[in-house]
């Protein structure tokens, strides 16, 4: 790696293990002063680096300034030793050596503890996404800002929002304990569900922030899958379900970045190392006797794996959503499943359905029976079409739509 | 033409000044810069990597580890450049990329 790139890459990979390991440390009061040494100790290496050239271990040496910094710190203010010299996990040793562990395993524990902390439903969730990217990702408030389309003071209010809940709430950093994994996973499943989906279906036309978002989301997920404790079957089926949508990627926008339908996708550039990952990872969600929703869409992704249509793949998307349905109703996913009744039971047939679903207020409403009446009644499909353009949010949406309505137009 | 010590401080202002790895990589190539353009105009003196860890002696001599400096007003390096006066040492000073994350640079002449 070139040396100007070497240092944003560190940045990308060690600034959160920094954080992870000093809040595991500190716990969550003193966030910000474990975020102002690791900041530090990159500058420190921006500086120092500039001069001489890149240290023979760039790793090991931004470990070890980091835990000087932190060894100066805990000895300088007094006042920091009084309140958190205590509670500090290794206090023990505080007068003679302070340990700043960072070994993997321990790198490992305190990146797990945070996700678990970042991701208490306490926090609202606009602001639990920003603060996982944020702290569990190494995510800047700009860039955070850029992948919303909001405002970097709004980021920046939403993070410390969040931080403040956790610190009123008196989150603690902590490895979960075997008893309460259960409930806590599904809210740490959530957040990443949510952050996945920021990065999937973003307005934000920056797709290389859009692409990190997705692989943030899973690099979290991984974590959660390696580790014995949280590697629980839900977990799995939401990895294999972020694992199929990614694998689209590259299909599902244009040279222009326009959005590319499933059904218009050169399905020669789906990425079938990740289909076969997700594959595997949904394999592995089978092993427990629980049907979460996240099995249910990996199931459903699966299916959308396979290009080509076949009366055998559609039944299994019906029944599918069907059962998503029962558990967690969502506009979105009845759309999608009279999307599937059409093609199973024809479009007549489902026309009557979108109907009675009646969100007239919905984009993907008037879209959905746009695509239905083509092909049934012209007149009706580009009505809808035109209604859709009215409530679609996008620009990228809107041009879809407009290009629907012309090759109806065409006919 | 004079010899002044520059003496580099990070000072976090708040949590905002956060750097981004963009933005971290963009820090690197104008302190590669700014070094290189000293030594282009023959300006450097003496520029070394100090060690972070550092001793202090205080009053009643004891040896202690550290500069204890607050993480908020770190010291950074410092370099002894060659300037006309303190006016330009202080136009130099202007270039140094530790202001850009709420730093300050201390300007010393050797006399």
């Amino acid at each position: 790696m070139e040396e100007k790139e070497l240092l944003p890459h560190l940045f990308r990979t060690e600034y959160r293990k920094l954080v992870a390991v000093l809040c595991y440390l500190f716990g969550i009061e003193h966030v910000e002063i474990a975020e102002d040494i690791a900041s530090d100790t990159f500058l420190a290496a921006a500086e120092t680096w500039a001069i001489k050239g890149v240290p023979e271990n760039p790793v090991a040496w931004l470990y070890t300034v980091a835990k000087n910094r932190t060894k100066n710190h805990l000895k300088r203010n007094s006042i920091f030793e009084q309140k958190v010299a205590s509670e500090i996990r290794y206090s023990s040793d505080m007068e003679e050596e302070i340990d700043i562990d960072m070994s993997a395993r321990n790198i490992t524990d305190s990146q797990l503890a945070m996700i678990f902390a970042v991701c208490d439903p306490l926090i609202p969730a606009d602001s639990q996404v920003a603060l996982a990217l944020n702290l569990l990702c190494g995510f800047g408030v700009q860039e955070i800002a850029d992948a919303f389309l909001v405002h970097k003071e709004v980021v920046y209010k939403r993070i410390q929002r969040a931080k403040e809940k956790l610190k009123e709430g008196n989150i603690r950093i902590e490895q979960p304990s075997v008893t309460e994994i259960s409930g806590r996973l599904e809210t740490v499943l959530t957040t990443l569900y949510l952050l996945f989906s920021e990065g999937y279906y973003s307005i934000s036309q920056n797709t290389i922030l859009r692409k990190e978002l997705c692989a943030e989301a899973m690099r979290l997920n991984f974590l959660l899958v390696e580790n014995e404790l949280t590697d629980r079957p839900e977990a799995s089926a939401l990895l294999a379900l972020m694992c199929f949508h990614s694998s689209r990627f590259e299909a599902r926008t244009n040279a222009n970045g326009e959005i590319v339908l499933y059904e218009d996708q050169d399905e020669s550039l789906w990425n079938q190392e990740l289909i076969d990952r997700g594959a595997y990872y949904l394999g592995r969600a089978s092993a427990g006797e629980k049907l979460s929703r996240y099995h249910l869409e990996a199931a459903i992704a699966y299916w959308h794996t396979h290009k080509e249509d076949s009366p055998e793949k559609w039944l299994h998307i019906l029944d599918l959503y069907d059962h998503l349905l029962a558990i967690e109703y969502s506009p979105i996913a009845a759309l999608n499943r009279v999307y599937a009744l059409a093609k199973v039971n024809g479009k007549e047939a489902a026309i009557q359905q979108a109907l009675h679903l009646n969100l007239t207020n919905n984009h993907f409403y008037y879209s959905l029976l746009g695509n239905l009446y083509t092909g049934v009644d012209r007149a009706q499909a580009i009505l809808n079409y035109e209604s859709a353009i009215q409530l679609a949010h996008s620009q990228a949406d809107r041009a879809i739509l407009f290009r629907n309505i012309r090759r109806l137009q065409e006919l | 033409m004079d010899e002044f010590l520059l003496v580099f401080r990070r000072d976090f202002q708040s949590r905002e000044n956060q750097p981004s790895p963009e933005q971290l990589q963009e820090h690197f190539q104008k302190w590669y810069a700014w070094y290189e353009k000293m030594a282009g105009e023959d300006r450097i003196v003496l520029r070394r990597k100090w060690d972070g860890e550092g001793l202090v002696v205080d009053r009643q001599k004891t040896v202690l580890n550290g500069p204890y400096a607050e993480i908020k007003e770190s010291i950074g390096g410092m370099v002894i450049i060659k300037a006309a006066d303190y006016l330009e040492a202080a136009e130099i000073a202007k270039e140094v990329p530790i202001l850009e994350f709420g730093g300050t640079v201390e300007i010393r002449k050797a006399l």
